[in-house]
C-alpha cells in the first residue's frame, strides 16, 4: 500500500493558497458583520407586537435553519440572475452567506434576550426609561454580553462553511484548492494543506474574538464572570 | 414622621380598585390615601394584594376598575403618560433588579442621563450625593455581584433617588434579605422618611411598620380591612386583624 | 416553470431524496458508533486517549465538510483504493458525525448531576457498572434532544455529497437542471423537500428539550 506523497510541489503553490486564505477571510469577516447585524434585528422582530412581522421573522429563521447552505447559494446565485441582477461571485457568496448566519444569530440573540428576567425591565420602566432605551442597554447589551461565546463559535462555522461557495466559482480557499490539485495532480496533498489552513483561520478568529471580548466588555475584563 | 398639616388634596389616591388575574379577584375595592411628606405601610398576608395594590400604583398592573389618582396622574385611564408618572414615582423591588453589566454609578447615572438628558459630569455628582445618602459611596465603580444583598438594596434605593421622584414605593424589600442585612436597609428608610419622603410600603417588618409609618394599612383577601395609626395593632377591629396580628405573621 | 417538468423528473428527484436519507442513516450509524467511543475516550483515565480524542474531535471541527469530503476521496484515491462515491462519502460523513455526535455526547455524559457519580461510587460499584448502569441511562436522555437536532444537520450537509459525485438530491436536481434549465424553479423544490425533511425532526428536537427542561430537575431530586 505504498502511498507517494510529494508536498513541495503543492507548497510552492503558496501564494495563491494565501490569496485564497484571505479571501476566505474577508468573506467570513463582510458575511459576519453584515449577518449579525442582521440577525439581531430579526431577533428583535421575533418578539414585535404586529404579528405579521414576527411570523416573517419565524418563517425566515426556520427556513433558512432547515435547507442546505448549498440550496441557499444555489437559489441566491439563480435567483439574482433570473431578476437581471449581475453581481460578482463575491457579492452572491457574501449575500447567500448573509442571509444563511443571520437566520443562526437571530437564535442565539433571541435566546439572550429571553434570559433576561423580568425584574431588571420592570425596574427599567420604573425608571422612566423609554422601550428603545430599555431595549438597547437593558436587554440587547447584555444579551450579546451573554451569548457572545455562542455568536463567536457561529462565525467561525460561518467561515468553515464559506468553503462551499467555491460551488459558485467565488475564488476562496476551497476553489483554491480544486485548481491547484487539479493543476499538480496532487489531490491529497493540497486538501491536506489546505485543512491546516483551515484550522490555521479558526485558531486566528478564535483568538480575535477573544480579544475583541475583553475589549467590548470591561465587566468580563475585570471579573472574569460570565453574566 | 412628618405630618402634612395643609389641606392639600393626597398625593396618592386610591378609590375603589378592581382587580382580577382571571377568575380570580385580587383587589376588591380597594380604597385609601396618602398624604404628602406621609409614610403609609400596608400589611397583610400573602395574597391579600397588598403587592398588587402597590404595583398598582406605579401602573405595573393595570385596573380593571376604580380610579387611582398620583402626583395629577389618572393612573387608572389607558392614556397615562407612563414616562412622566415614573419620574415622579420611584419603586423599590424585593429581588432589587439591579443591572448586573454595569458598575453602580451606570446603574444610577442611566435613567438620569437618558430621561432627563443630564450630562455625565451632572449625574456622577448626583450618584456620588445618592450614594452618600445610602452609606456606599466606596462602592461607586463596584458591579452588584460584588455587594452583599443588603448593599444592592441600598444601591437600588439610591437609583431610585436619582430620579428625585416625588413619592417612592418599596415592596417587600427587605423580604429577600437575611435579618442581618435587614438592618441597613431599613435604617436608610427611616432616614429617608425622616427627610420628609411620601413613602409607601408593602412590608412583613411590623416593628419597623410600627416605628416609622404614619399611617397602616391591614388588607385581607383584596379588601382593606382596617387603616389607622400604628396603634391600631394593638387594638385590632375585625377578626382578620386579630388574628394576623395574634399568628406570628410579623416581625417585631 | 419550463412547464416540461415531468413525472419522471420528479421520480428521480423522489430517487435522489430517498439516497439522502439513506447517505444520513448511514453517517447516523457509522457515525454514531464510532462517535460513542470518541465520547468515552474523550473521558477516559487515561491521559493519552484524552490528548488523542481531543485532539481528533478539534481537527474534524476546524476543517470545512467539503474538505474532508475531498480529503476522503483522494485520500483513499492516494492509497490506491478506487471506491465509489457512496463509500467515499460515507466514509467522509462518518468520521465527521463522529467528532461531533462524540462531542454532544461527552458533554451529555458530564451534565449528568454529580451527585449521581458519587452515589455510584459509593455503592461500590467499578467503572464499566458506574457508567453502564447509572451514568449512560441518565446521559442518554440528556443527550436526545440535541441528538435530534444534529440529525437535522447530517441530512442537510449531505448535499455536500454531490459535490463528489453522488447522486442524492442536490446531485439529481443539478441533472434534471442539465435537461431543464430552470435552475431557480428546481433548486426551490428541492429546497422544499429538504425542509420537508428537516423541519418535522427540528421541531421534535424542540419539543424533546422542553419537556428534558422539566426532566432535568426531576433527575436532581431523584
Amino acid at each position: 500500500m505504498g502511498i507517494q506523497l510529494d508536498f513541495p510541489a503543492v507548497l510552492e503553490r503558496w501564494p495563491s493558497f494565501l490569496a485564497g486564505a484571505a479571501l476566505t477571510l474577508e468573506l467570513a469577516l463582510f458575511a459576519t458583520v453584515l449577518g449579525a447585524l442582521f440577525g439581531t434585528l430579526v431577533a428583535v422582530g421575533r418578539g414585535a407586537h404586529r404579528a405579521p412581522i414576527a411570523r416573517a421573522c419565524k418563517v425566515y429563521v426556520e427556513a433558512i435553519r432547515n435547507t442546505p447552505l448549498l440550496v441557499q447559494i444555489f437559489l441566491v446565485y439563480f435567483g439574482l440572475a433570473s431578476i437581471g441582477l449581475k453581481l460578482s461571485a463575491f457579492s452572491v457568496a457574501i449575500a447567500a452567506l448573509t442571509i444563511n448566519v443571520g437566520a443562526y444569530t437571530a437564535e442565539i440573540m433571541r435566546a439572550g434576550f429571553e434570559a433576561i428576567p423580568r425584574g431588571q425591565i420592570e425596574a427599567a420602566e420604573g425608571l422612566a426609561l423609554s422601550r428603545f432605551q430599555i431595549y438597547w442597554h437593558i436587554i440587547l447589551l447584555p444579551a450579546v454580553e451573554r451569548v457572545y461565546p455562542a455568536l463567536t463559535s457561529q462565525f467561525v462555522l460561518l467561515m468553515l462553511a464559506s468553503s462551499v461557495c467555491s460551488q459558485i466559482s467565488a475564488e476562496e480557499l476551497t476553489a483554491v484548492a480544486n485548481y491547484i490539485q487539479s493543476d499538480t495532480y496532487r489531490a491529497f496533498e493540497t486538501y491536506i494543506v489546505v485543512a491546516v489552513l483551515y484550522i490555521i483561520l479558526s485558531l486566528m478568529m478564535r483568538a480575535g474574538f477573544w480579544g475583541l471580548g475583553l475589549v467590548l466588555f470591561p465587566r468580563r475584563r475585570r471579573l472574569g464572570t460570565l453574566l | 414622621m412628618q405630618q402634612n398639616t395643609a389641606p392639600a388634596t393626597p398625593i396618592v389616591s386610591l378609590r375603589d380598585v378592581q382587580k382580577s388575574f382571571g377568575p380570580l379577584k385580587v383587589l376588591d375595592g380597594v380604597s385609601f390615601a396618602v398624604e404628602r411628606g406621609e409614610v403609609l405601610a400596608i400589611i397583610g398576608r400573602s395574597g391579600s394584594g397588598k403587592s398588587t395594590a402597590l404595583r398598582c400604583i406605579d401602573r405595573f398592573e393595570k385596573v380593571d376598575g376604580g380610579e387611582i389618582i398620583v402626583c395629577g396622574h389618572r393612573v387608572d385611564l389607558p392614556d397615562v403618560d407612563l414616562r412622566a408618572l415614573r419620574q415622579d414615582v420611584g419603586i423599590v423591588f424585593q429581588s432589587y433588579n439591579l443591572f448586573p453589566h454595569l458598575t453602580i454609578e451606570q446603574n444610577i447615572t442611566l435613567a438620569p442621563c437618558s430621561v432627563k438628558r443630564m450630562t455625565a459630569a451632572q449625574a456622577k455628582e448626583l450618584a456620588q450625593k445618592v450614594l452618600a445618602q445610602v452609606g456606599l459611596e466606596e462602592k461607586l465603580h463596584a458591579y452588584p455581584e460584588q455587594l452583599s444583598g443588603g448593599q444592592q438594596q441600598r444601591a437600588a434605593i439610591a437609583r431610585s433617588l436619582a430620579m428625585q421622584p416625588k413619592v417612592m414605593l418599596f415592596d417587600e424589600v427587605t423580604s429577600a434579605l437575611d435579618p442581618e442585612l435587614t438592618a441597613e436597609v431599613l435604617k436608610v428608610i427611616k432616614q429617608l422618611a425622616a427627610d420628609g419622603m411620601t413613602m409607601v410600603m408593602v412590608t412583613h417588618e411590623m416593628g419597623f411598620a410600627k416605628s416609622i409609618a404614619d399611617r397602616i394599612v391591614f388588607m385581607h383577601r383584596g379588601k382593606v380591612h382596617e387603616t389607622g395609626l400604628a396603634s391600631m395593632l394593638a387594638a385590632p377591629k375585625t377578626p382578620e386583624l386579630t388574628q394576623f396580628v395574634g399568628t406570628g405573621n410579623l416581625k417585631s | 416553470m419550463g412547464g416540461h417538468l415531468n413525472i419522471n423528473h420528479l421520480l428521480f428527484l423522489g430517487h435522489g431524496a430517498l439516497w439522502t436519507i439513506g447517505l444520513s442513516l448511514i453517517a447516523l450509524i457509522g457515525g454514531g458508533i464510532a462517535g460513542f467511543v470518541i465520547a468515552l475516550a474523550r473521558i477516559s483515565p487515561l491521559k493519552s486517549v484524552r490528548i488523542a480524542s481531543a485532539t481528533y474531535v478539534q481537527l474534524i471541527q476546524g476543517t470545512p465538510l467539503l474538505v474532508i469530503l475531498f480529503l476522503g476521496y483522494s485520500g483513499l484515491a492516494a492509497i490506491g483504493l478506487r471506491v465509489s462515491p457512496l463509500i467515499a462519502a460515507g466514509a467522509s460523513l462518518t468520521l465527521y458525525v463522529a467528532a461531533y455526535l462524540g462531542e454532544i455526547w461527552r458533554g451529555s455524559i458530564q451534565s449528568v448531576p454529580k451527585p449521581q457519580w458519587e452515589a455510584a461510587e459509593g455503592l461500590a460499584l467499578s467503572r464499566t457498572q458506574r457508567m453502564t448502569k447509572v451514568i449512560l441511562p441518565q446521559a442518554i436522555r440528556i443527550a436526545t434532544p440535541p441528538t435530534v437536532g444534529f440529525m437535522v444537520q447530517i441530512i442537510k450537509n449531505t448535499s455536500l455529497a454531490s459535490v463528489v459525485g453522488f447522486v442524492e438530491l442536490m446531485r439529481s436536481g443539478q441533472i434534471v437542471n442539465n435537461s431543464l434549465f430552470e435552475p431557480f424553479a428546481i433548486y426551490a423544490i428541492i429546497a422544499v423537500v429538504y425542509f420537508a425533511m428537516c423541519y418535522p425532526l427540528s421541531l421534535f428536537s424542540q419539543r424533546l428539550e422542553r419537556r428534558m427542561g422539566r426532566g432535568r430537575i426531576n433527575l436532581g431530586t431523584a
